[in-house]
């Protein structure tokens, strides 16, 4: 499977089911890449499976893309494989990539279950852009006949501070989650996230686990470039101060709570879990 | 049988006496031990019970009286007296204990270690108690056996405090004199009036070193140990991994020099051998947190050698150890450490550095031979004045540095992008303790809102948790603050001023909201300092 098949493929799961994370399309092309590898060694392999994710970051640079695809790699050859024949590692291989597959396909259903219960009857809620984890939470609160208000902004968050003292708690969604506990998101969210700080107000973000990055950003200079920039951008601009960022980091202090299938994580536990995912 | 109703009048006794009459009844015999602890028991508990009398006797009778009256035939209220029975049991003087806490304050010291005693030891009973049950009869035995468990977990773990940090107590100074006198080292006195801050550690001169007091050739100690001391405590040797490596050859030495005498294990032994010498480097100067895992990691490797292994053999063994520890350990990590290092240095960098850390010089040197754009500011600050050691250092790679004092700490700042801090210890609880002065740089960068670093390797991890400076530290010979200005020196009588105390401090500890990244090895790169305690757990899961 050359280069266009991989593009054309994640292209075609993304269009087939709009409300599938782009993390989980990319997934899905890295498994069928898998099962069309002819390698004959697993390092090789390897090799060509972190070159299939790097090109497949070249179409979407979200920080998803590329966790999602590092934490692939990691969970499918975590096992020690012992079979002699490639063939049959390949197949081991193949049945913890769709294990994979599936529990990330869930995870969103575990997320909302763990968060619905911290909206309370009659909260006002404010959350930022358009997060298909978020979502799913609202949907689900309201299915437990909660009533809530929404808030929505949008990236030019002019009114994130004027409508915070009617909210009683935000939430959003998250491109990645860096080791630190911060968050990597839309631009914006870092203003709202000192808002809500300044305020008092409990800030809550929803993620996926597959999202968790061995990134560690000091500060807003320190996100590498190659996620701050739309694909496109990166391909055609080369000088990068001019240009306007679309993500931004938000770092832990200013997070009260992560909601992960992992469960209900604080800032700080997000580099325990990193650790226990990665040594 | 005996019956199944219990008048707790008078609550610990007469549990004893149910203890006795039961096992009596259920045919088993008392061995002597167990009579003896119970005679102790009943006698400790007169005693307190004689002391809290004149007391509070009148207010005990009182609160004794609604217990009793609270104790009828019925079943459920037996249970709640038994309940109140055990769990009156662990604390001697029962109901009057809280009486007792209102009056003198100074009694509660010496009173407190007579308690814990008579609580360990109604503990024991207690347990005794609910296994010679749980074989004979349920009812009563199961009411005690519940209640025996929230007590048990209410009562505090008494830790044994280490000696160095209790100098103002009489009786651990004797225990340590004792100890000393058995392994025949010299016991340093210590030197200088002590500011009553710090009045629990120790404080020596450095003119009076402890190789003085010991004859030369030492037919206790190793001349290589004897070596290290006079370096440690002349300030010859400095910087914990530093320190830890001299340590390491000074027992690479030691092993080599090493026989076992007949009718000896090895593994035994030379363990027992180590102890006279590691009590002398603490007289020398207290041993660090590195020193201190690295000794733990010998010992585990002594003992862990078969019997059977011929001496050469074991020998030889112990060295390679010895000699991977410090490859893997400090040589490499720091490697491994400069590595992850590098990615958080960018061309135009001005980087603040506290002191001479050799890990933080190493990181800086190799990322200027990686070819990065930085130049660095040296904060440095007495009397140590360890930080022209690194600028030496660094100037000589070709680093631009400046040099500044820690005053001007706040005024340089404003340009800073990074702070870069080595550490001597990360303790259990993510706190960073490291040399004086540290804490202040980390607070205010934190105020200028820049990112401070700490890069530490693994093997100082430690399991202490230490919440402020006061509690463990060093006390350096307060000498060292005279200083000669304009053929002045105005502190030279400062032992003749009363009212006059010198303090040199070695440590302090940073808590871990003013870190934002440790950079560590062992494969984890940069971790929240918040996760210490999770590498930790990790690597002893590994051990």
């Amino acid at each position: 499977m050359n280069e266009e098949e991989l593009v054309e493929y994640f292209r075609d799961q993304m269009r087939k089911d709009p409300d599938m994370a782009s993390a989980v399309a990319a997934i899905r092309t890295l498994l069928e890449f898998l099962k069309r590898d002819k390698g004959e060694t697993l390092l090789g392999l390897r090799e060509s499976l972190t070159s299939a994710t790097t090109c497949l970051t070249g179409v979407d640079s979200s920080v998803a893309v590329s966790s999602g695809g590092e934490l692939f790699l990691r969970f499918i050859s975590l096992t020690s494989l012992e079979h002699q024949d490639l063939s049959r590692c390949k197949k081991v291989m193949e049945e913890r990539g769709e294990l994979f597959l599936e529990k990330i396909s869930m995870s969103r259903a575990k997320v909302a279950k763990l968060c619905h219960t911290f909206i309370k009857d009659g909260a006002k809620i404010l959350t930022h852009s358009y997060s298909r984890v978020v979502l799913r939470v609202l949907e689900k609160a309201a299915g437990e006949k909660k009533r809530f208000s929404v808030y929505v902004t949008e990236s030019q968050p002019d009114a994130a501070g004027y409508v915070l003292e009617k909210v009683d708690l935000v939430i959003v969604g998250a491109e990645g989650v860096v080791e630190s506990g911060g968050i990597i998101n839309k631009i914006g969210t870092y203003q709202m996230a000192l808002c809500s700080k300044a305020h008092n107000k409990p800030f809550y973000v929803v993620a996926e686990s597959f999202k968790f990055v061995r990134l560690y950003p000091l500060n807003q200079q320190d996100v590498p470039d190659k996620f701050k920039y739309k694909a496109d951008t990166l391909k055609t601009v080369e000088n990068f101060s001019e240009e306007h960022p679309v993500i931004d980091y938000t770092p832990p202090s200013l997070i009260t709570l992560l909601f992960t299938d992992l469960g209900v994580l604080t800032p700080s536990a997000v580099s325990d879990e990193l650790i226990k995912l990665y040594l | 049988m005996y019956p199944s109703i219990i008048c707790p009048t008078e609550g610990p006794d007469k549990k004893d006496d149910m203890q006795f009459d039961r096992a009596k009844s259920e045919g088993k015999e008392l061995t002597k031990e167990e009579k003896q602890r119970l005679r102790k028991e009943k006698k400790q508990q007169k005693k307190n019970k004689e002391k809290k009398d004149d007391k509070a006797s009148q207010e005990s009778e009182k609160e004794k009286k609604p217990l009793g009256s609270a104790a009828p035939a019925s079943q459920p209220p037996t249970q709640s007296t038994t309940q109140k029975a055990p769990s009156a049991v662990p604390a001697p003087a029962p109901v009057s204990v809280p009486a007792s806490e209102a009056p003198v304050l100074a009694d509660k010291p010496a009173k407190s270690k007579a308690e814990l005693k008579a609580e360990r030891r109604a503990r024991q009973e207690a347990e005794r108690a609910s296994k010679q049950g749980k074989k004979g009869e349920t009812g009563q035995q199961a009411a005690t056996s519940k209640p025996k468990a929230p007590p048990n977990e209410l009562q505090p773990v008494v830790k044994r405090l280490p000696e160095h940090i209790q100098v103002d107590n009489p009786d651990v100074l004797k225990k340590l004199a004792k100890k000393l006198e058995r392994q025949q080292i010299p016991l340093r006195m210590d030197y200088g009036y002590k500011v009553s801050l710090f009045s629990h550690l120790h404080q020596y001169s450095r003119k009076a070193p402890l190789t003085q007091q010991v004859s030369i050739p030492s037919t206790v100690i190793h001349p290589a140990v004897v070596r290290l001391g006079l370096q440690y405590s002349q300030g010859i040797v400095t910087g914990s991994n530093a320190r830890s490596v001299a340590l390491l050859h000074a027992f690479k030495q030691v092993i080599r020099d090493y026989t076992t005498p007949p009718n000896e294990e090895l593994s035994r032994d030379l363990v027992n051998k180590l102890k006279p010498y590691i009590s002398f480097l603490n007289q020398c100067r207290p041993l660090s947190a590195s020193m201190g895992n690295a000794i733990k990691y010998i010992k585990k490797e002594i003992s862990n050698i078969p019997s059977q292994c011929k001496e050469e053999e074991a020998k030889s063994k112990l060295l390679n150890c010895i000699e991977c520890y410090i490859n893997e350990k400090i040589i490499l990590a720091a490697k491994a450490i400069a590595k992850s290092a590098i990615e958080k240095i960018s061309d135009g960098d001005v980087i603040l550095i506290y002191g001479c850390s050799s890990l933080v010089n190493h990181i800086l040197c190799e990322a200027f031979e990686k070819s990065r754009k930085f130049r660095v500011i040296v904060v440095d600050s007495r009397p140590r004045l360890e930080g022209r050691e690194a600028l030496r250092r660094l100037v000589q790679k070709g680093i631009s540095c400046t040099y500044v004092l820690i005053s001007a700490v706040s005024y340089v700042l404003p340009e800073v992008s990074k702070v870069f801090l080595g550490a001597h210890a990360l303790l259990a609880n993510g706190y960073v303790m490291s040399r004086v002065g540290t804490s202040q740089i980390a607070l205010v960068a934190k105020a200028f809102n820049v990112p401070v670093l700490v890069c530490c390797e693994t093997y100082k991890f430690c399991e202490r948790v230490q919440t402020d400076s006061f509690v463990s530290n060093e006390l350096d010979d307060p000498d060292d603050l005279i200083v000669t200005r304009k053929g002045k020196t105005h502190l030279k009588d400062w032992q003749e001023v009363p009212s006059l105390g010198l303090l040199n401090l070695v440590y302090d500890v940073t808590p871990p909201d003013f870190v934002d990244l440790v950079i560590t090895d062992l494969g984890l790169g940069m971790i929240p300092c918040t996760s210490v305690p999770v590498v930790l757990r990790v690597k002893n899961v590994d051990q």
